[in-house]
């Protein structure tokens, strides 16, 4: 793009040759995204985004810091410091309604075995749990039984008083990577490789105390489980690191899909010494999940695959939809997915329908490009089976915005206020629609003309 | 053929007095109505005709007890802007006008010696000898070790050109007062001091002559006293008087600031020391008492000495310098201060006159100037808010001299106004007039004055000034003023009389003059020539006799001010009459109205060279909007601070460069420190665009940035779409090896930059590292560095990668990379074929297209319906559709030019949003557009 000014047009093109990039270019018609706003306030990498209410949201990342911000005037509220530590995941803690503690408190776990409480109104640090053995990975909410639960190594029940209510034994040294709350009281958390679903067991007439119950350990997965997210109230889904991705059934979690197509065990096993192969085993690890009705959508390497829940296969993907790692995906309302990657970019997708069969067969099978041995048998059957389904779908890249200068970590959506983004690079930005804001700003202007009664009115 | 002498009025007055004119009339059609005042060496371009010095400058003088009339120091401090200008004879000249009454010593009925606090006389004197017409500022300091206790001085602003004294009047007089405000709030805080030590040594002399008695007393108990015990007593008890008189003149000179600054708010640390003044006076009549918890007591210890029963002689001592005199803090600030007004002042009267129609009416536009605009009106529009707020409901004063009231500066240079004014009808009407309304404020307000008294005192002093001869000529005065000889200290507490009744009928009355010098106005009307002044320098009159008579040279001359401005002066003062009868000079009303609290915006400091908070203007042009910065006694350090963070070069355009060589270096050094500074702040890219000016608003600057712009576009012919990036709010990123070269063409474009709201335009002259998103957040134009060495690989990726938020503009390669650009908005900003040839011109072109298109912007941006539906059922299609043919149709904008306008439209919102919410961070808006290439 820019040859001319580099000199001697010497970019590198292996790559881009290798596995066609799907590109742009500047004019982007459906791109709404035309104002943005750098919002720095961290000094480290910004990792995590959290949204409080309709216009704020709380960031969060490596130097221990929590900024509050209000999203439509990128206006920094407040300035949480307690943590001496990276943060290792935030969340928060709604306010009940028959509470007549209204202010909703934020939960922050940090790498200095910390969690603090606070509360996003005030800033003020309601309370600070320091009785860890290990780092809290991941905190979660049962709000039906207004108790939120850490993992770390083990698993604690804390209630909103910030008692602990129950606790497991020590569970593994690599600690719990995910935890989901699903139907009957469980949650299910991962372990390394493995599933484990927990009971709570709530105060009754019968006992006062609480108790956490291991129900099922669950080992189908071959690789360590990196996303687990809920689908619906009966299944959630898996992704592990070497392309695993199961939905299993939130009842009796059994497995209900198994999409295998994503992972060929054997020359995984084979070439594990191989740097090569590492690094390919990165392009298959799937790092985020989200779905909505009917799709599951799964950030997978440097792709983006849309699996169907119904035909349970995947219907649509881009394979390589970022130049790098893709690190968070979101589906918008309007069939618009955005994801956002290591190579510093957020990218926007519209998933369309494709009507005619004549269009290139869905790619399940991607190793293919890679040259894995046995991949070719493995991918003819999805190939039939596509082509028995007559509709199929293409995610269409329709916009990208460009800002950071390093990975992309995460992004939040507003409905009314745009995207925000936050970076490895320490920055958040936000984007917003400038038509939208223009029109906002006018409107805003001619109230300040009314209230200081310069408004004439013919 | 018009042979040039015809057209062209003679330089040098002398040549043609002696030749009168002779040369052959020329046909009616080819005449030129030659300027009427030729003959008076008064020709367009006779800015120095027959002066002796190359341009402005400002005179301390002295009337020294010892050696008479004395120059103390110039301003600028330079031999070379004075030239032969006689400097002694000029002092004599302006020491001999002094109106004010300065009595001292034992008026009648009164025990003690009394001070009297004096307004300053505000005269404008001609001499057309020297050619130098000056406005003088007379003002008395007092020193304990002086005669009668005062010293008198004065500064005299000096020109030759009498039109820029007369119209600049008020002007000159605010700038001055505030600098003589400066000097004698210094000097009282050092006559305290003064006062104060000499109390002590007298109480000390006191204590030992006491025992001394007490040691003779016991000495001899015979019961008769020895000559020498009798000596002692005596001494004894002239130490006693001395102690009592010293003391009152301390009570005296500190209950100054509480009769004086009465009602006006000055600043807050002058006041709380009234309040503690007055509470003193209210719980404690012991005054021995009185003088430890003052404020003038902060000093170091002092040891007291004894004080010998015969002081020396006056002629003996040397007399205080003028530093001594005051405090050197508050001396160092008044120099500062006049020096500003050098500044403010240099250059020619059209010039400063045009500048100040152009403020003005930049005001007029507060929404829009500050797109492209200099800084200078920043606090104009802050003041005006303060205005707005009746900053003294107590008074019940109408706010006095609001905008309207404070018209643009009348240009008055035309031939009638000069006709007319030779008869000098009006400023003798004023007077009468003047005279009536100050009695009837007299009458109504003004109870406890006894006016028999003060009218023999003046009646006295009457008799001295036209004793002083007919050499002395006053013209018009101004205003009058009030002379506070009180009888009874106590009764200093009350508001002050001022014997405005007897203001002297003689001086309004004109004569045909007989000498050179003229008084042509006087503020304070009261001609009193001192007793002392009279006795002792009986030759500085008769000297006058010996010059010239120049009945014919004489300069005949007068404030062309129309009558309906003088009314509205005089009205000015008069509602100030009854608040404040004792200062009627305007700059002296204005100083109390319109005081603003010392806000961290106005004392900023700036030592780190970039000033976080934008510059204050220091000079307004309309008295009813004149800014006390209450510095004077607040913090005399925070003025030093804002005078050199900006020296009047940026702060005030209005230099023309009176002569060029001498403001040429110090212009150099300015642009030097001005590329310094921005350097500095381009250089930590953290920084929001730093509120110090960019250096356009010097003339230089402007003639420079505009002679470059000028250059570009007539040397590329990409110059239309790169104008059309910085108009439209994308980055433009100047890329090249070569600093200057880059630096210069940065510079030059910044003219076509809008800024974001009232800091410094968003221009980074010159980056090597790799930009950063932020970067085109906070800048719109970026000089940036091409390094060819692989490091240099970096910014070249960081560019591409962001290319779709710049446009670029490679001065090596001669290429542009920029969206499509098809208006017609920048042909006509931006013609290469244009017939401008000065940069200076061409600056000015350019500002005035780029106001056209704010007004534009300002349109779209506040019609009502353009932009909210005018039924809930308008869709938003309409809204858009609407306007966009208020865009085409209405505006007459033209393809891009629509975008444009809608950037200044979002600037003008966000600004005008701004003004209230405080903080609000400018946003990168940007277009999902196509760029392409463009090569020579």
């Amino acid at each position: 793009m820019l040859r001319w000014l580099i000199g001697g047009g010497r970019e590198p093109q292996g790559l881009a040759e290798k596995s066609p990039l799907q590109t742009i270019g500047e004019e982007q018609t459906q791109n709404p995204y035309t104002e943005l706003l750098v919002l720095k306030a961290h000094h480290d990498i910004v990792r995590f985004l959290v949204q409080l209410d309709d216009y704020r949201f709380a960031s969060a990342g490596d130097d221990g810091v929590v900024v509050v911000w209000n999203a439509q005037t990128g206006e920094k509220l407040l300035e949480l410091n307690g943590h001496t530590q990276k943060i290792t995941a935030i969340i928060t803690f709604p306010s009940l309604e028959s509470c007549e503690e209204k202010n909703q408190l934020i939960l922050t776990a940090s790498a200095d075995r910390t969690v603090i409480v606070w509360d996003s109104d005030t800033g003020r640090q309601v309370q600070r749990i320091s009785c860890f053995q290990s780092t809290v990975k991941c905190l979660t909410v049962l709000q039906r039984l207004d108790v939120w639960l850490s993992g770390g190594n083990d698993l604690c029940v804390w209630n909103r008083k910030l008692d602990l209510l129950c606790k497991t034994s020590h569970l593994s040294d690599t600690g719990i990577s995910a935890l989901v709350e699903i139907p009957k009281n469980c949650v299910v958390a991962a372990v390394g490789k493995e599933l484990i679903i927990f009971r709570l067991l709530a105060p009754t007439e019968g006992s006062l105390e609480w108790d956490i119950l291991e129900i099922k350990h669950l080992l189908d997965h071959q690789d360590n489980i990196l996303s687990l997210i809920n689908v619906n109230d009966l299944s959630f889904v898996t992704g592990s690191h070497i392309g695993e991705l199961i939905i299993w059934d939130a009842l009796d979690w059994t497995m209900q899909a198994y999409e295998r197509n994503f992972w060929d065990p054997s020359p995984q096993l084979d070439t594990q010494q191989e740097i090569k192969l590492c690094q390919k085993s990165n392009d298959i690890s799937i790092h985020h999940f989200t779905c909505d009705e009917e799709n599951v959508f799964a950030a997978v390497g440097r792709g983006l695959y849309v699996y169907n829940l119904q035909m349970k296969r995947v219907i649509a993907c881009q394979k390589t939809a970022h130049d790098s790692n893709v690190l968070h995906i979101a589906k918008l309302p309007n069939r618009q997915l955005i994801s956002c990657s290591e190579d510093g970019s957020v990218r926007i997708w519209e998933l369309r329908e494709k009507q005619q069969l004549a269009a290139e067969p869905v790619p399940t099978g991607f190793f293919n490009m890679w040259g894995f041995g046995r991949v070719n048998k493995q991918a003819s059957q999805p190939v039939k089976k596509q082509q028995e389904n007559a509709t199929s779908c293409s995610l269409e890249l329709i916009g990208d915005l460009i800002g950071h200068s390093s990975s992309v970590e995460m992004f939040l959506y507003f409905e009314d206020h745009g995207l925000v983004t936050c970076s490895a690079d320490h920055l958040i930005i936000l984007w917003k629609n400038g038509e939208r804001e223009s029109g906002l700003r006018s409107l805003r202007l001619f109230q300040k003309l009314e209230e200081n009664g310069d408004l004439y009115l013919v | 053929m018009i042979s040039a002498p015809d057209v062209v009025a003679f330089t040098k007055e002398e040549e043609y007095e002696e030749e009168p004119y002779n040369e052959p009339a020329l046909p009616e059609e080819y005449s030129v109505p030659l300027f009427p005042f030729a003959n008076q060496g008064a020709n367009p371009w006779s800015k120095l005709s027959g002066a002796k010095f190359s341009r402005d400058f400002i005179l301390i003088s002295e009337f020294s007890e010892q050696v008479g009339p004395q120059p103390l120091l110039t301003i600028p401090n330079d031999t070379k802007v004075f030239g032969t200008f006689d400097l002694n004879y000029f002092s004599l000249r302006i020491m001999s006008v002094d109106y004010q009454a300065s009595f001292v010593g034992h008026p009648p009925g009164s025990a003690y010696p009394k001070l009297n606090f004096v307004e300053d006389s505000k005269v404008v004197l001609g001499d057309s000898k020297e050619g130098a017409f000056a406005y003088v500022h007379h003002l008395t300091l007092y020193d304990l070790e002086a005669r009668g206790f005062v010293r008198p001085f004065c500064m005299a602003y000096i020109s030759a050109d009498q039109h820029k004294i007369m119209q600049q009047f008020q002007e000159l007089s605010a700038e001055f007062s505030r600098a003589s405000e400066c000097l004698k709030t210094g000097n009282r805080k050092a006559f305290a001091g003064e006062l104060e030590k000499k109390l002590k040594d007298l109480d000390y002399t006191r204590t030992v002559l006491h025992t001394e008695t007490e040691i003779q007393k016991k000495a001899n108990d015979k019961g008769f006293y020895s000559s020498q015990a009798i000596e002692k007593a005596n001494e004894l008890a002239s130490v006693e008087k001395s102690i009592i008189e010293h003391q009152d003149l301390l009570k005296q000179i500190r209950s100054y600031p509480h009769r004086k600054l009465k009602g006006c708010d000055l600043c807050p640390g002058e006041m709380e020391h009234i309040q503690d003044q007055a509470s003193q006076a209210s719980t404690t009549s012991n005054p021995d008492e009185s003088a430890d918890t003052d404020l003038y007591t902060c000093r170091p210890a002092y040891t007291p000495k004894l004080i010998k029963a015969k002081s020396t002689k006056c002629f003996d001592k040397k007399l205080k310098t003028l530093e001594e005199l005051c405090d050197t803090e508050y001396f160092s600030q008044t120099l500062t201060q006049l020096s500003h007004i050098e500044h403010m002042f240099r250059g020619d009267l059209c010039y400063l006159l045009t500048s100040q129609i152009d403020r003005a009416l930049l005001k007029q536009q507060h929404i829009t100037n500050f797109l492209f605009e200099d800084f200078v009106e920043v606090d104009d529009r802050m003041v005006e808010k303060q205005e707005s707020i009746p900053s003294k409901p107590s008074q019940d004063r109408p706010p006095s001299r609001s905008l309207e009231e404070c018209p643009i500066p009348k240009v008055l240079i035309s031939v009638g106004s000069y006709k007319s004014s030779v008869e000098s009808v009006l400023i003798k009407m004023e007077q009468e007039l003047g005279d009536e309304e100050y009695k009837e404020v007299e009458v109504t307000e003004l109870s406890s004055f006894d006016p028999q008294e003060n009218l023999d005192y003046l009646d006295m002093d009457m008799k001295g000034s036209i004793s002083s001869g007919e050499s002395i000529e006053v013209l018009g005065t101004e205003k009058s003023t009030s002379v506070l000889s009180k009888s009874d200290s106590q009764a200093s507490l009350t508001v002050p009389l001022s014997p405005q009744v007897v203001r002297s009928k003689a001086v309004s009355h004109r004569t045909i003059s007989e000498d050179s010098i003229e008084v042509l106005s006087t503020c304070p009307s009261e001609a009193l020539i001192p007793d002392d002044f009279k006795a002792s320098y009986p030759s500085a009159i008769n000297e006058e006799e010996s010059y010239p008579d120049g009945n014919e040279g004489a300069i005949h001359f007068q404030a062309s001010i129309s009558p309906l401005e003088l009314g509205e002066t005089e009205e000015g003062s008069r509602e100030n009459t009854p608040s404040q009868i004792d200062s009627c000079c305007i700059g002296k009303e204005s100083d109390g109205q319109l005081v603003l609290p010392s806000s961290p915006a106005h004392t900023h400091s700036d030592e780190d060279g970039v000033v976080s908070s934008p510059p204050q203007r220091h000079r307004q042009k309309d008295q009813g909007f004149r800014v006390d910065f209450s510095m004077e006694n607040a913090s005399p350090s925070s003025r030093d601070d804002s005078c050199e963070g900006f020296s009047a070069y940026e702060l005030d355009p209005s230099h023309l460069l009176a002569s060029r060589d001498i403001s040429k270096t110090s212009l150099d050094n300015y642009s030097d420190t001005t590329s310094y500074v921005s350097s500095v702040a381009s250089t930590s890219s953290d920084r929001i665009p730093s509120a110090y000016p960019a250096g356009l608003s010097s003339d230089r600057h402007k003639k420079r940035a505009g002679q470059n712009a000028l250059k570009f576009i007539r040397q590329y012919p990409f110059a239309h779409p790169a104008i059309y990036s910085l108009l439209s709010g994308r980055t433009l990123v100047v890329l090249g090896e070569d600093e200057a070269i880059v630096r210069k063409l940065v510079t030059a474009l910044a003219i076509f930059v809008p800024s974001y709201g009232c800091y410094a335009k968003p221009v980074k002259h010159w980056a090597s590292s790799p930009l950063h998103i932020m970067d085109f957040q906070k800048w719109k134009l970026i000089g940036l560095q091409r390094v060819a060495s692989p490091a240099g690989a970096g910014t070249l990726h960081a560019l591409s990668r962001y290319s779709r938020y710049t446009s670029i503009l490679d001065l090596d390669n001669k290429t542009l990379r920029c969206p499509l650009y098809r208006g017609t908005l920048v042909p006509r900003l931006a013609d290469h074929r244009t017939q401008i040839k000065r940069g200076s011109t061409y600056y000015l072109h350019v500002q005035s297209m780029l106001t056209q298109l704010c007004s534009k912007a300002f349109l779209y941006t506040f019609c009502h319906h353009l932009h909210l539906p005018t039924h809930d059922k308008e869709t938003e299609e309409l809204l858009a559709s609407r306007q966009s043919s208020f865009l085409k149709l209405t505006l007459g904008l033209v393809n891009e030019d629509v975008r444009v306008v809608q950037y200044l439209a979002e600037l003008l919102k966000l600004h005008y949003m701004q003004e209230s919410a405080g903080t609000s961070h400018p946003m990168l808006r940007f277009d999902y557009v196509p760029s392409f290439l463009y090569k020579i």
